[in-house]
């Protein structure tokens, strides 16, 4: 198989690794992938943590790493968390933001030039929001409640280099 | 100083192995920064199920999280460059081997989370807002470090702690204009933290060296930048901060620690030292 069509397949086969937490997300929509490469052996795949705390890394790595070798095209799969780039919130794709709200969670709001943000309800849309708790139950996520539509929701924290 | 060591940037391990010298001085600080956070992470997850309200044990335990998180990445940079395995370095080591500062490994108050804790949350708000202010100073210049993987560490660090700064200045900002015991319980915290708070801004011993490899700035210069932050709050909130501190119970950098730190490290080796092999 030619080189290029290896490295296609790994990233489809990417797509099929969710976050175990948020199970309608992949890790390339999360913005986790930052390179694909292939070496003597077999295949490459390094990775940005989201939140370093996070218990979810490793059930992350494992999952990727058996994914990719279900693919049986590699005698080695190494998966590497690297730092740099850092990962930040607006890594997240617009498919994947998409995703976020199906699962209940409002994606990170963009921050505004005064470094400001504003989270909309992700069940009825409405701007009426407010929050209960910067932290959540898990490192990324903010806790928010809708006036709107009364219910309680969680939001992707923002996370940028500018704080 | 030279100025080549003014330039100087670091971007492997094998580089750093190859100056013996420099070496030193980068493990002798990576251990100061992992410790540091080890540990007040390990005190922090203590209140789990004890803080005053439900949203506070949300928010401390996610915020110990994150700092635990902090102390593996740089467990992580020594264990690539040679020092052991990170589990082992975070719980194998005695005390005595340890270099964090003593203010951080002291106990939340009486009794323990499973007896009668009467923890004391002035103190906690007060510890840890201070902490995460000389933290966040430190990282700030970390990212200008010359050991190009830390400088990475302290991007992705420096990202979290934001949401950690804004937290304990929201509380240490309404505790301290509240009336009643409030005000008074915070007066004593100040003191009791100050009393230390020279140990966690120690460089140690290697902290010329440290300094000389612009692996961070000079420790005075770290200090005046965390005087003038804690000066302006303390104006704003009608207080004046007085500066003087100390090391009241030893120097922490220089392995000189409490009974406090053998008894924490008892208790958080335990699962490790009954299956060191056990993955987690």
């Amino acid at each position: 198989m030619q080189e290029e069509t290896k490295i296609i397949k790994v990233r489809e086969a990417l797509h099929l690794v969710k976050d175990p937490e948020i199970d309608s997300v992949s890790v390339v929509d999360l913005g986790m992938v930052e390179v694909v490469e292939l070496s003597d052996e077999g295949v490459i795949i390094k990775m940005l943590p989201t939140f370093m705390g996070c218990p979810a890394l490793e059930i992350i790595k494992k999952n990727v790493e058996n994914e990719i070798a279900s693919l049986a095209l590699f005698k080695r799969v190494e998966v590497l968390f690297i730092y740099q780039p850092p990962w930040t919130s607006d890594r997240i794709t617009a498919k994947g933001r998409e995703h976020l709200k199906e699962f209940g969670i409002a994606p990170p709001p963009i921050l505004d030039d005064a470094g400001e943000w504003h989270v909309d309800c992700p069940y009825c849309g409405s701007t009426y929001t407010t929050i209960d708790n910067i932290f959540g139950p898990t490192a990324c996520r903010s806790i928010l409640y809708c006036k709107g539509c009364k219910n309680p929701f969680e939001a992707m924290k923002p996370v940028s280099t500018m704080m | 100083m030279g100025r080549e060591e003014k330039s100087m940037n670091i971007t492997s391990v094998e580089e750093a192995q190859k100056d013996t010298s420099y070496y030193k001085a980068l493990t002798a600080l990576l251990y100061q920064l992992a410790d540091d956070d080890f540990i007040i992470a390990y005190r922090g997850s203590e209140w789990l199920g004890l803080a005053p309200h439900i949203e506070e044990d949300v928010a401390f335990s996610s915020i110990n999280q994150d700092t635990m998180g902090h102390a593996a990445m740089y467990y992580q940079l020594l264990e690539d460059l040679g020092e052991g395995d990170m589990d082992a370095l975070a719980h194998a080591r005695k005390a005595t081997e340890r270099v964090n500062a003593v203010l951080l490994e002291k106990v939340n108050g009486s009794g323990t989370y499973l007896t009668e804790p009467k923890y004391d949350w002035a103190y906690t708000v007060v510890r840890h807002y201070f902490y995460t202010q000389s933290k966040k100073i430190k990282v700030e210049s970390l990212k200008n470090s010359s050991y190009e993987p830390l400088k990475h560490v302290a991007v992705k660090v420096n990202m979290e702690l934001y949401y950690h700064l804004l937290h304990w200045r929201t509380w240490f900002k309404q505790l301290c204009s509240a009336n009643g015991d409030a005000k008074s319980r915070m007066k004593a915290a100040i003191d009791k933290v100050l009393e230390e708070f020279d140990g966690v801004l120690a460089l140690g011993p290697s902290g010329d060296a440290i300094t000389q490899y612009r692996l961070i700035e000079k420790e005075s210069e770290l200090r005046k930048r965390f005087v003038a932050e804690m000066a302006s709050m303390f104006e704003k909130l009608n207080m004046v901060f007085p500066e003087s501190m100390g090391m009241k119970s030893g120097n922490g950098r220089k392995g000189e620690h409490t009974k406090d730190l053998d008894d924490a490290l008892l208790t958080l080796s335990e699962v490790y030292r009954s299956n060191p092999a056990a993955v987690w």
